[in-house]
């Protein structure tokens, strides 16, 4: 293989990576504050990318052409919308299972999930065929070699990176992000300190959801096409992900973003190099054969949770 | 009590496969989304589902009075007796996976892969060999690739352990989507059942073939019913439940925690692979669009909203998640939403299930 492809597939890699890791973040915030799986996040991402869509389409019809400012104004109400979506679900839907078993939870935002999917489908204009996204980046592209970084793709995952680590700052740096770490450690306690505890859950399913808004608009930029459905695959690589990195940690799901992309990338590239009689479909065979295969090497995920429990 | 209270079901049934309106139909769901809490606030389902207990022969004679007078009401239409062999063989399922979810606390995402297992095998192994013994292997052979996830299930815990079936359902899927030998997305055609020289394709006169289909699927639930039910009162299931309460206890107590875990497991996949190789011959054909993550979700829905853990919950279950978007079809686009929003406000309203399991009693 020659180094172009290589590059090629490692760009193409990291982009997934990237936005996997976004989802990620999103389960691994959620878990960490409320110990529950949100499993409609990966349709909350899909109604983000649809809301964006809907917010070009306005804003070409109203007549703004600058494609720098339809960007800005497409991810911030696709974000600002999908915030105020996972702040509602939170409190009507979430917290108030909050006694019964996970097990109903799981359940529910399964449900949800299709629900939000259908909603799309039947609400959205022709909702139920793919539908295609706009090109708001630049197409240039820079010839290195044999491999052509284009420019688009770079300021995506430049993109996507920046919005991790901003979000990695307002955890670790700002006074929200201390009330957040500290309901995920101890609920009571952060209480009787002081902090309003369904504000910060609230405020948490809040910047995971637009979190996962951004993901999506992303992941329409990148592929220039969006459908009602592709929430479904990502929630469920963005749980893996989390999970694989260790629920509740942030560096966890970053770093099982990019693990799980990098199994896909590889099972695509270096499965059918291997086996020439595989076709390169296995290559989610193979990822997912992965990740059971490695929960069973490590139970918790790469970075554990610290638990001790006290019986 | 309990046959009035059957009678009462059966021609709710009745009224509900018959209505032909949608403001019938939806008259009929509102009645009973008023009339379940209504019924649950005042201690009946408690009362009805101990009675179902305390007189088993009445019951079932009842059930079995119920399920043929259905049959004779619609033998001859093909649809309404699909729904009722589908609701009893999917009945057969998720006793298997209530055994798993609801007695040792062991979660599977990834029933309709299981049910998968089974009908391929129905698939492959339908043209060569008898077909009751084609059930047993479809069952034996899902139980079989199962055991595959038994080590990462026994070390990992809670969202842990989903996440692995979850993949595992997923992979299934794909696998066979990809896999060219097994018919790849187009998937493979069944050969329907034939017992002993009985073609259960061939209807006896006017009434349905699924007819049939609904004797064999009641047989089976029959027999899965009794058995569970055996499995439930027994000390296996009482370790069963130990270990979902407390593992920490049971370990204490010489319950061999894993061990019991993977009798659940492997005794509920066993089901689901029965189940989905006479599901797979009653439809006559498998694909990997059958058993898709939604298709493991709806197994999942049967068992909560039934009541975990409970029997009879399961029945009604699967009575409500398979027949009611049926019914709903002249909604047609709308159902599947309307669908997940029933199921969201059940569980906000019920969130033990419909039918709650009572704790075991130790003064019978």
């Amino acid at each position: 293989m020659n180094i172009g492809l290589f590059g090629q597939y490692v760009a193409n890699g990291l982009m997934l990576g990237v936005i996997y890791a976004m989802v990620a973040v999103g389960f691994t915030l959620f878990f960490g504050v409320l110990d529950v799986i949100k499993f409609s996040h990966g349709d909350v991402l899909t109604v983000g990318a649809f809301a964006g869509l809907a917010t070009y389409i306005g804003l070409t019809a109203l007549g703004f052409t600058s494609p720098w400012a339809q960007l800005f104004v497409v991810i911030l109400v696709a974000t600002a919308a999908m915030a105020v979506l996972g702040a509602l679900i939170a409190r009507y839907l979430v917290l108030p299972l909050r006694t019964s078993p996970p097990l109903n939870t799981l359940l529910l935002t399964l449900m949800l999930g299709s629900a939000l999917r259908e909603c799309v489908r039947l609400f959205y204009p022709q909702g139920a065929n793919p539908k295609p996204f706009p090109r708001l980046l630049p197409q240039d592209s820079l010839a290195l070699g044999s491999f052509s970084l284009r420019l688009d793709n770079a300021l995506l995952l430049l993109g996507g990176l920046a919005a991790i680590a901003g979000v990695h700052l307002l955890i670790s740096r700002t006074r929200l992000g201390l009330a957040i770490r500290a309901v995920a450690q101890d609920g009571e306690t952060a209480r009787i300190m002081g902090i309003d505890f369904e504000r910060v859950v609230l405020l948490t399913f809040a910047l995971g959801s637009a979190l996962a808004a951004l993901a999506g608009v992303m992941n329409g930029l990148y592929y220039n096409e969006i459908n009602f459905s592709i929430g479904l695959l990502l929630g469920v690589i963005g749980f893996s992900a989390a999970v694989v990195g260790g629920l509740g940690n942030i560096y966890g799901a970053i770093l099982g973003g990019f693990l799980f992309a990098a199994l896909q990338t590889i099972g695509a590239v270096a499965l059918p190099a291997a086996f020439p009689q595989l076709p390169s479909a296995y290559k989610d065979v193979f990822a997912f054969a992965a990740v059971i295969a490695f929960m069973a090497w490590r139970p918790t995920g790469l970075i554990a949770e610290r638990s001790a429990e006290r019986v | 009590m309990n046959l009035v209270a059957i009678a009462a079901i059966t021609a709710y049934a009745v009224f509900l496969l018959r209505a032909e309106s949608q403001a019938a139909v939806l008259g009929l769901i509102v009645l009973a989304v008023a009339g379940v809490p209504v019924l649950g606030k005042t201690g009946f389902l408690h009362k009805l589902n101990e009675s179902f207990e305390k007189h088993k022969k009445t019951t079932l004679i009842g059930v079995l009075v119920a399920l043929s007078v259905l049959v004779a009401l619609f033998y001859d239409q093909h649809f309404v007796m699909l729904m009722l062999a589908s609701v009893l063989l999917y009945t057969v399922a998720c006793l298997g996976l209530t055994v798993q979810f609801g007695y040792a606390g062991v979660v599977n995402f990834a029933g309709a892969a299981f049910l998968g297992v089974g009908g391929y095998a129905s698939a492959v192994l339908g043209p060569h060999l008898p077909h009751l013994l084609v059930l047993a292997i479809g069952g034996l052979l899902a139980a079989l690739v199962g055991s595959v996830l038994i080590l990462p299930i026994l070390r990992t815990r809670g969202h842990y352990a989903a996440l692995i079936t979850v993949a595992f359902g997923l992979l299934f899927r794909t696998f066979v989507e990809v896999n060219d030998a097994l018919g790849g997305p187009q998937g493979m055609q069944v050969k329907g059942m034939n017992l002993f020289g009985w073609d259960l394709n061939t209807g006896l006169g006017e009434a349905s073939f699924y007819a049939n289909y609904v004797a064999v699927g009641f047989a089976l639930a029959a027999a899965a019913f009794w058995l569970v039910r055996r499995l439930e009162r027994s000390w296996i299931g009482l370790s069963l439940d130990a270990v979902r309460l407390d593992e920490t206890a049971c370990a204490v107590f010489g319950i061999d925690v894993a061990r019991w875990k993977i009798f659940a497991f492997t005794f509920g996949n066993f089901f689901a692979g029965v189940a989905g190789a006479a599901y797979a011959m009653m439809t006559g054909f498998v694909a990997p669009n059958s058993f898709t993550f939604g298709d493991s979700l709806i197994l999942v829905s049967i068992v909560l909203l039934g009541g975990l853990g409970n029997l009879w919950g399961v029945a009604l279950g699967a009575a409500i998640v398979l027949v009611l978007p049926e019914k709903l079809q002249a909604l047609q686009e709308y159902r599947f939403l309307l669908y997940a929003v029933l199921v969201i406000a059940i569980l906000l309203v019920r969130p033990a299930g419909l039918i709650p399991r009572r704790a075991r009693r130790y003064f019978a």
